[in-house]
């Protein structure tokens, strides 16, 4: 049984700048208290840096280091690297960037950390959309979505990081929600005793960008992952692929009517929104199946 | 490598040496012609243990130097190299290292920019990376960017700024020399271990780059300035200490056979090599002619420069770079030191050696017979 509060003294400090009732701070504070105080946290421009405090403050109780916004995992490397020099190989690297600095303009480079399989645990806050900014599409970003950049709705799929990340062969790769904290606990528990790459991407409804009411946060991440919008899900080493929430007994539908972000869609947009999951759903099957080869070596 | 040692070496491996013996910790580096074999070398010495550091081999000079910055904050010694587009590429990320104080220490080959595609000899790339907070040092010759290096690590830990050590595609790069490469003790004395006040550690806790207001802002450039007035006389220390250690002084400008000179020539790295030549050569037909060779052109010696043109009738400068729009990148410079200085002298700026083109002793002569007869253009003039 997991305990479900975060520690007395908590690492993410209240007076932080989240906007009111923000998954991303929620999720922060869980992540923060299980990784503990010997880590360095590497955070790009985001939602989460604003939420980390102007200087000389700091809402967080370990040290950060604030890069460029397509460089998260480049610095990580470095710092993973310096620590080790001097022998501090029990301090964690800990990246938390958003969507846009990870599937957007940080894929470069995560992309090469992952594949010279760096000692960090890359958490990437998914609000699905560049919020820190106004709201604007990322490749996050699902079909249908409106965002300051796609006012009629985006017209392409979200990207699969997860997959993307997986087939390089990286110790742990997963998907977790705030919705499901247990589930999440021990991922990040998981995560926090592997060593090599290790990314966790975990699905942050955004009040503002989603357009939620203040105490719909929740709800929105336990919908998304009961319509099978967001699978809960995990990779080892590039190919065991294990479905972590099995259970769909929401349509997507239920999810869309809690956002204001999928206002004014179609039925006909809604039934292709409901098929485009129900694939993505069957193809997690498939993979998940003990036989399948799943990914090539 | 308990003895100097005299070594055959090119400016690159010239420049492995000293990224050696200057003992980093960290070296994330990312080939690309001319600076490749300053790679090669080090990676060579790291697999046959000659060199304890991480090497980090990122997919591109950008992460290179993302990777530098926290290295550096976290209390550790980083060096790497790069050249031309792969600079270009840091561009953003040379900023934010300026002003992290990072002092990490970069080897520059001086190559052109594109588009077109060339590889020679060309300072624009560098010249334009002026204003992004580093020191930055040209070399002329494999010794002088060997000792360069080393030096310029002493500065950049010193006053908390990042340095970068330029030297030409080819001409230094991949000319031979004898080197003298000196004993591991010798540079231990002189470069001692790295111990930063400032670093990201959870024992002491402390951050670096989260959002400031303006204020905050305008006292960190401040105290950036503060450094680099700092960095002139701390080069200066470090360049007599390292005389004093290996007997080779190369000062923060040199002046060759500048007494009474009626015309000085002022130039960066490989350049000056051939202005000495020419020089020799206008002196003989009786032409009192000078070199004012720059060696730190961030910080730009303001003061040592005023002084050393007082009074000079004609100053030539040779640009092997070129701002569209403007000229010479060196010629403004010099312009914008000497301005309302008495007895100012009239500066002649030239395009010399822009994109590699050959500048033998001759043309510089050439150039030189050419100025002193007339008045000096407002715009530099392709020589
Ligand atoms: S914009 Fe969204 S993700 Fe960002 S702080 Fe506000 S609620 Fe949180």
């Amino acid at each position: 049984m997991h305990a479900l509060a975060p520690a007395a003294d908590p690492m993410l400090c209240s007076g932080h700048a989240a906007c009111p009732g923000c998954m991303d701070a929620l999720s922060v504070r869980h992540v923060l208290a299980r990784i503990g105080t010997n880590a360095v946290a590497v955070i790009p421009p985001s939602c989460m840096a604003i939420i980390a405090g102007p200087q000389p403050y700091s809402s967080l109780k370990i040290p950060v280091y604030q890069p460029t916004l397509e460089a998260s995992a480049a610095a990580a490397s470095g710092l993973r690297r310096a620590l080790d020099a001097q022998g501090k190989h029990d301090t964690h690297v800990l990246v938390l960037a958003g969507d846009g600095g990870t599937y957007d303009i940080g894929l470069q480079c995560l992309s090469s950390a992952a594949e010279r399989n760096e000692n960090i645990l890359y958490v990437c806050l998914d609000n699905e959309g560049y919020m820190n900014t106004g709201a604007q599409k990322s490749s996050s970003t699902p079909r249908y979505a409106r965002t300051s950049s796609t006012p009629v709705g985006k017209p392409t799929r979200k990207k699969n990081l997860t997959a993307i990340m997986a087939a390089h062969g990286v110790p742990y790769a997963a998907t977790a929600s705030i919705g499901f904290l247990p589930d999440l606990l021990r991922k990040v528990d998981k995560a926090k005793a592997i060593r090599g790459f290790r990314i966790l991407t975990l699905l942050v409804p955004c009040v503002d960008g989603w357009g939620l009411d203040d105490d719909a946060g929740l709800r929105a991440a336990r919908h998304a992952v009961e319509c099978g919008a967001f699978p809960l899900y995990e990779v080892e080493d590039g190919h065991r692929y294990t479905l972590n929430h099995t259970a769909r007994n929401r349509p997507v539908a239920d999810y869309l009517a809690v956002q204001k972000r999928y206002r004014g869609m179609s039925q006909a947009d809604i039934d292709a929104l409901q098929a485009e999951v129900d694939e993505g759903w069957r193809w997690l099957l498939r993979l998940a199946q003990p036989d399948e080869g799943q990914v090539a070596p | 490598m308990n003895q100097s040692q005299t070594l055959l070496l090119d400016g690159n491996h010239a420049v492995s040496w000293a990224a050696r013996l200057a003992r980093p910790q960290v070296v994330p580096v990312y080939p690309i012609t001319p600076q490749t074999p300053i790679l090669e070398l080090i990676t060579e010495f790291h697999a046959n243990g000659e060199m304890d550091a991480e090497i980090l081999t990122p997919e591109s000079e950008h992460s290179v130097l993302a990777a530098c910055v926290p290295a550096s904050l976290a209390g550790a010694r980083v060096f790497t190299a790069t050249a031309s587009q792969g600079l270009l590429l840091m561009h953003e990320v040379l900023h934010y290292a300026a002003g992290a104080r990072a002092p990490i220490v970069m080897a520059n080959v001086n190559r052109t920019v594109a588009s077109p595609w060339a590889f020679w000899p060309d300072q624009t790339d560098s010249l334009a990376q002026r204003d992004t907070g580093w020191l930055q040092y040209y070399s002329e010759s494999p010794q002088e960017s060997l000792d360069s290096v080393l030096q310029a690590f002493r500065v950049a830990e010193q006053v908390g700024l990042p340095a970068m050590v330029n030297h030409d595609a080819f001409y230094v790069s991949h000319s031979l020399e004898p080197v003298q490469v000196p004993a591991q003790a010798t540079v231990d004395g002189f470069l001692p271990p790295y111990a930063p006040a400032q670093r990201l550690s959870p024992e002491l806790g402390s951050s670096w780059g989260n959002v400031v207001s303006q204020d905050m802002y305008y006292r960190h450039r401040q105290a950036m300035d503060e450094a680099m007035a700092r960095a002139l006389a701390a080069a200066q220390e470090a360049d007599l200490e390292w005389a004093r250690l290996t007997g080779r002084a190369w000062g923060i400008l040199e002046r060759y056979r500048c007494e009474g000179a009626r015309v000085v020539l002022v130039a960066l790295g490989s350049l000056c090599g051939t202005t000495r030549e020419a020089i020799d050569a206008l002196r003989a037909e009786g032409i009192a002619a000078g070199l004012l060779k720059l060696r730190l052109l961030r910080p730009l010696p303001q003061a040592a420069l005023r002084a050393a043109l007082a009074g000079v009738p004609d100053v030539l400068v040779l640009d092997r770079d070129h701002s569209p729009g403007l000229g010479g990148i060196l010629h403004q410079e010099i312009r914008g030191a000497l301005y309302g200085l008495e007895r100012a002298p009239r500066v002649h700026g030239l395009l010399a050696g822009v994109g590699g083109v050959n500048v033998p002793p001759q043309r510089i002569c050439e150039l030189v017979r050419a100025a002193i007869g007339r008045a000096p253009a407002f715009e530099s003039t392709w020589g």
